[in-house]
């Protein structure tokens, strides 16, 4: 299966799917006023890693600003992710956030609250 | 007394205003508009948390403005662009306001009403739980949203939103949001 890689905008993360590796990762930005459109091929992309997927999934999301619209689609990732774990994979979720950023740090924990997939919640000092 | 859109405008320029439009809403513009003051309030916010709280409340109600301005039938009068909206951000004594202004449907006033009553008067516990609520459990709607936007801005300013709904005729009122940062 072949990795992604999607470059940053001003209104969506830069993407990068490996699948030898089992690293995903989501960086950036996500603002866009419809998000589906955004996500699908990398909902898609889940699917059809979770078939064959590496031994360890290791997903780091760091994102500077997400709107609503987003959160659903990042929430459609994470219970493809607790699909996997259920599966009996390893899977963590690395989740980033700016100091004082009380905001994203709270929106990871909200996240945790809801998804049975261990967090790391990590705080990126300047 | 008729609604005076110039006077209305000018009540919701108070404070030291940062941006202000009145027109047509457009998904460019809106887009236009977030990276103009992305700029900009890198310049004039030094706190780093201030700013990245009122960018996100911004993407927010701009958004929503967008999603949500119900247009008024051609056959009213000329004096509104098509998907008129209306906009400011300024600068207050406490702190920022982000206020945005859109005609409405008055059969969904009632509705909306009822939701920024209940989301005003839940604590910031209660608003986080409601946000995964609605967020675990509620599927996109066909304008590509989740009916999280303003539960979203509520949860973030701790509940920090003003409104009022002003009669234009007898199918439309004109509904004024303002969410303080």
């Amino acid at each position: 299966m072949e990795s992604i890689s999607i470059e940053g905008t001003t209104k969506t993360p830069s993407v990068k799917l490996n699948p030898e590796s089992g690293v995903i990762e989501i960086k950036g930005r996500s603002i866009p006023e419809n998000s589906i459109e955004f996500y699908r091929p990398i909902i898609e992309w889940l699917d059809e890693y979770a078939k064959n997927p590496n031994k360890n999934t290791t997903v780091n999301v760091q994102l500077e600003y997400f709107n609503t619209s987003s959160s659903k689609c990042i929430l459609d990732i994470f219970k493809k992710l607790e699909s996997l774990k259920k599966a009996r994979n390893e899977v963590k979720i690395n989740w980033y956030y700016e100091e004082d950023d009380e905001d994203m740090l709270e929106s990871g924990e909200d996240y945790e609250s809801i998804i049975r997939v261990p967090f790391k919640m990590i705080e990126i000092v300047d | 007394m008729q609604f005076d859109i110039d006077q209305y405008y000018s009540s919701m320029n108070s404070g030291e205003v940062i941006l202000a439009y009145k027109g047509s809403i457009s998904s460019e513009l809106i887009t236009n508009v977030l990276e103009v003051l992305d700029a900009k309030l890198e310049d004039l916010i030094t706190q780093k948390r201030i700013k990245k709280k009122l960018y996100n409340v911004l993407v927010e109600s701009l958004q929503n403005l967008y999603h949500h301005i119900d247009d008024l039938p051609d056959k009213t009068d000329g004096k509104f662009d098509v998907h008129f909206g209306i906009f400011v951000i300024s600068q207050t004594q406490e702190g920022y306001k982000v206020s945005t202004g859109n005609f409405i449907q008055n059969d969904k006033i009632i509705p909306l009403r009822q939701k920024l009553e209940r989301i005003q008067s839940m604590s910031k516990e209660d608003l986080k739980r409601l946000y995964k609520d609605i967020l675990y459990n509620q599927d996109f709607t066909e304008k590509g949203g989740v009916g999280l936007g303003l539960v979203d801005m509520a949860k973030r300013t701790n509940g920090k939103l003003n409104y009022r709904f002003t009669d234009y005729n007898e199918d439309y009122s004109f509904f004024n949001l303002e969410v303080f940062i």
